[in-house]
Parts: C-alpha cells; structure tokens; sequence
C-alpha cells in the first residue's frame, strides 16, 4: 500500500500564525531533502499567500487551510480560503516605491509555478518548488 | 508565536545603527520607523540596518523599509543594510530595495562607507 505523502493545516487568521505554517513547511521540506535556500524560499513564498488570504480574502470562518504534497521531485503548497475572491487578472509586476502589493510577485519569484484559483466562494493559491 | 521581534539601536559618529532580531512583519516595520524617527529628530541623517538576528520578513514589514527609505531620502541622508539572511536579500532585490539602499557583509564595513 502506497502512503500518501500529504500534510494538512489549518490556521486562524490571528496575528504571526503564518509561522507556524512556515515551520511545518521547513519540516516537510527537510524530509524531501530540499537544500536550504530553497526551504527558505518556499517559507517566504507561503508567507505571503497566507498574509494575502488574511487581508484580503473577508472569509467568514476566518481560517486559512494549507496542504503539502510531497511528489517525487517536487513539493505542491496549496493555500484555500472560503472568502470572496480576487480578480486575478489585476498586474501583479512591481512599481517603484509602491507601498503595498508585492506579494504574489514575491511567491512568483521564489517559486517554480505559481497558480491562481478564484471566485466568489474563495480563493486557492498553488505553488510548486521542484527539487533542484 | 515565540519568534518575539525586538530592536536595539546606537550611535556610531554620524550613523545610526539599528538591529533587529526576528520577524519583520507590519508591527516591527512600525517599531523600526520608532526608531528611525527618533535619530531623525537628533538629526542623524546616515543609518545603518543590522539584519544579523532576523531570518524571516513579510511585504508588508518589507514596505515599511520602503517607506523609511524614502524619508531618508528626502533629508538627503543614506541607509545601507548588512548580515541579510540570502533569502532576505533575494526577497530585497525582488522589491526593489537594493536599488536604493547599499547591501554590505558586515556592519564595520557599511560604517567604513561614507
């Protein structure tokens, strides 16, 4: 019998708890032998979308669910919430001295694939950092 | 979370120095403008930015630089960063930052700069 490799969280939109998301994730990521730079850049990308779904997303069961797939030469981070969407089409690409917005360039950057799923019932956010 | 952010500050001749030690997120980057406000107001114009005990910030955090940096700016003054953790370089240059602000190794090297 095969064992699925996935790790499942779930975090209440309070204040830091992006953290404890970051912890597990640099966990999951040291089991898959992922060298440091790039735990370290999974950790600020899931930083970002998880401060992303807590300011933006006006979900009403106020938690953000995380899951880690651990695939053969790549991890999956999906990051869900129920709240009410965004339009994804918006320009994303960073403008000098501007004061807010930098989060999906960030998580475009630091990681390999980066996909958008959204509508009015909430918003999935899907990365991939492949193990180089 | 026990990552507590805490920052300590001192004059070194003409610069400013302040360290930070953990998380850099919005409540930080408003402790960090504290700071700089206050040397501001003895009218320090050069700072320097220890991230030596910071290995993780946020945009918004990150913003907040952005913000101080252009206060600088505006009163003709400088602001070099040093000891960044590399993905806190990498997420630097991503937003920008180091086209405004000078990235050293070392503190005694960005307080050897001017």
């Amino acid at each position: 019998m095969t064992i699925p490799k996935k790790v499942c969280l779930q975090i209440p939109m309070l204040p830091d708890m992006e953290l404890a998301a970051t912890k597990t994730a640099e966990e999951v990521a040291r089991f898959m032998q992922f060298a440091t730079d790039s735990i370290d850049e999974i950790k600020m990308a899931l930083i970002e979308g998880i401060i992303n779904a807590f300011e933006h997303s006006k979900s009403s069961d106020k938690t953000v669910y995380i899951q880690f797939d651990m695939q053969d030469e790549e991890l999956e981070v999906t990051i869900q919430d129920y709240g009410t969407g965004f339009d994804a089409s918006q320009k994303n690409s960073i403008q000098l001295f501007q004061k807010r917005g930098y989060g999906r360039a960030l998580m475009e950057a630091l990681m390999d694939d980066v996909k958008y799923f959204t509508s009015p019932n909430g918003t999935k956010v899907v990365m991939k950092k492949r193990r180089h | 979370m026990s990552d507590a952010f805490r920052v300590h500050s001192r004059r070194d001749g003409q610069f400013a120095v302040i360290s930070t030690e953990g998380y850099i997120n919005n409540l930080a980057g408003d402790k960090i403008v504290e700071e700089f406000n206050t040397f501001v107001s003895q009218d320090v114009k050069h700072f320097v930015l220890n991230l030596e005990k910071t290995q993780l910030v946020n945009s918004i955090g990150v913003s907040i630089l952005i913000e101080v940096i252009e206060k600088v700016q505006e009163i003709g003054g400088t602001l070099s960063f040093c000891r960044l953790a590399p993905i806190i370089a990498k997420t630097f240059k991503i937003m920008g930052l180091t086209q405004y602000a000078t990235v050293f190794e070392t503190e005694e090297d960005a307080l050897a700069a001017k």
